[in-house]
């Protein structure tokens, strides 16, 4: 059967359109050019600058701290979630799917600014705090949701056979259910940790005076700063998540 | 175990997300939806009392302007990655699978790059000395006086860029699960090659269509940093009006009855395609039935 070209062409386009942008973005960081318009040579002169950009550093960790702290509580709430959403049909648990699934599809903007109000009325004060909070409230569905998906599968005979050869409740989570779900839980988390480090709206609407994050920095670079240093920001960046694909596929294919 | 044992059980390991949920999600909603009926205080934040004149502020002659530019932008990048999105599902799910699972990486890579970063790369691209407009002044397709960047032509395009690969998942997600014999079955049949592409593929993966549709709609009405960092005055949406009551003039109802507004903007299209789709899923035995 003859099979038409185009889907084939479109595609091939489309990661062109994909990744053109992000390729001039990693030239230039190494452009002596301010603007990038005209290559001026080779130079890693944006590279030292950011080094020695001190805010830089400072809001790479409150990202980190932020995205650590937020990713381990977010799956501890949706692991629970997930648990109760596939082990009991009741009433409570529809409500409780709703009350998951709503944070998906509510956009971003709308959650910032309900939560900078509900901070505002609550009269807390603005700052890691309550970026934690709010990066909680955004990633528990997610978390959720992956394990969910992961308990789809989940035979839960295991537990009783468990219970049934003298394993109490506690034993029966953390010497069974846990180990055996940990691929879900490490994937919820790593999903949170992503979305945490790179959240930019909700956290631009609930950070204070003093809690910079990386992507608040950024934003203010874009806005007022020099173009070559964010290129070279960005390449270092590009190479981390990278890395970070090429690594986690690696262990994927060693697993299967 | 006893069934009051069991529903205490159940209340536990419900109670830590859902409460949590409830004071950080649930009850600041509650506070939008209730700001919006307050009139603004001198300094503003919400005064004394309740009024509906903050609603219908809404009807002065700027916002309908704006909501109509929302719109417009959200529903041309959707229709616009619904139909890139479809040629690269159906590549994707023909391809052999050493290659499919490369180029499906290759799709998914720039969802794990920041977001802020490759919206600054349109703009450095789109720059007045940036590349792309140095190339088309050179070959005369513009004139060096055109502006690429600060329009809603700019925003339209990084739109589409950034919401592309959120498309091709759920497109692909359902042209994998395809079965290509049916096309064949309608080249036999007779249909030309665009006719059981349009006719016997794409009612086939109407599910990922829809999905690709509303996870690509109800963002893209939010939008709120792409007008920001490409978009000049003249192509502001509905989030940036938002975030200027919030940040700029201040003035917390006013932004509370906006957001108000972009809930309902994403509410219409969200049921109605959830009823859509429900009922044409009810309606399917029965078609199956009769066929």
């Amino acid at each position: 059967m003859k099979r038409s070209l185009v889907p084939y062409c479109v595609t091939a386009a489309i990661l062109v359109f994909f990744y053109l942008p992000i390729l001039v973005l990693v030239v230039n960081s190494f452009n002596t050019s301010r603007f990038g318009g005209s290559w001026e040579g080779f130079s890693l002169v944006w590279y030292s600058r950011l080094l020695n950009h001190r805010e830089i550093w400072h809001a790479l960790t409150n990202s980190l701290v932020i995205a650590v702290s937020s990713s381990i509580v977010s799956v501890l709430l949706g692991t629970t979630a997930a648990l109760a959403l596939h082990r009991y049909a009741t009433r409570l648990q529809k409500a409780h799917y709703m009350l998951i699934y709503t944070p998906l599809i509510m956009p971003e903007i709308l959650m910032g600014i309900s939560m900078l109000l509900f901070f505002i009325a609550a009269g807390m004060q603005l700052g890691l705090f309550t970026i934690f909070l709010a990066h909680v409230t955004f990633c528990i569905s997610f978390v959720a949701m992956v394990v969910l998906g992961r308990l789809q599968d989940f035979d839960f005979s295991i537990i009783e056979a468990a219970q049934d050869l003298g394993a109490n409740w506690w034993q029966a989570t953390w010497k069974v259910l846990v180990p055996l779900l940990m691929p879900g839980l490490v994937a919820g988390g790593l999903l949170a940790f992503t979305l945490s480090i790179d959240d930019f709206v909700i956290t631009f609407f609930v950070a204070g005076p003093g809690s910079t994050t990386l992507p608040i920095r950024i934003y203010s670079m874009i806005k007022h700063g020099s173009p070559p240093l964010i290129n070279a920001l960005s390449t270092i960046l590009l190479a981390v998540t990278f890395a970070a694909v090429y690594i986690s596929q690696h262990l994927l294919e060693d697993k299967t | 175990m006893t069934p009051a044992r069991a529903r205490l059980n159940e209340i536990l390991v419900t109670l830590p997300s859902a409460g949590w949920l409830a004071v950080l999600f649930v009850v600041p909603a509650l506070i939008v939806v209730a700001i919006s009926f307050k009139p603004t205080d001198p300094l503003g934040g919400a005064g004394a009392g309740w009024t509906l004149d903050t609603l219908k502020s809404l009807g002065n002659p700027n916002y309908p302007a704006i909501l109509w530019r929302t719109l417009w932008l959200s529903i041309t990048t959707t229709a616009l990655c619904i139909l890139l999105a479809t040629p690269v599902g159906y590549c994707l799910a023909r391809l052999e699978k050493k290659w499919r699972q490369m180029v499906l990486l290759l799709v998914v890579v720039p969802f794990w790059t920041s977001f802020l970063i490759r919206i600054f790369a349109w703009k450095m691209l789109l720059h007045p000395e940036g590349i792309i407009k140095q190339a088309l002044a050179g070959l005369g397709i513009v004139s060096p006086e055109t502006p690429l960047l600060y329009n809603q032509w700019a925003v339209l395009l990084v739109m589409v860029y950034t919401f592309l690969p959120f498309a091709i998942l759920p497109v692909y997600a359902a042209a994998e699960k395809f079965d290509f014999r049916l096309i064949e079955a309608a080249r036999d049949l007779g249909a030309r090659r665009f006719q059981d592409f349009c006719r016997v593929f794409l009612p086939g993966i109407r599910r990922g269509l829809f999905t690709a549709l509303l996870i690509v709609f109800i963002p893209a009405l939010g939008s709120y940093v792409i007008p920001d960092i490409v978009g000049g005055p003249g192509a502001e949406m509905l989030g940036n009006k938002i975030a200027q009551r919030v940040f700029v003039d201040r003035n917390l109802p006013h932004a509370c009855a906006l957001s108000l507004l972009l809930i309902l903007a994403v509410l219409l299209p969200l049921t109605a395609v959830l009823a859509l789709q429900g009922a044409r899923e009810k309606a399917r035995p029965i078609i199956e039935e009769g066929a």
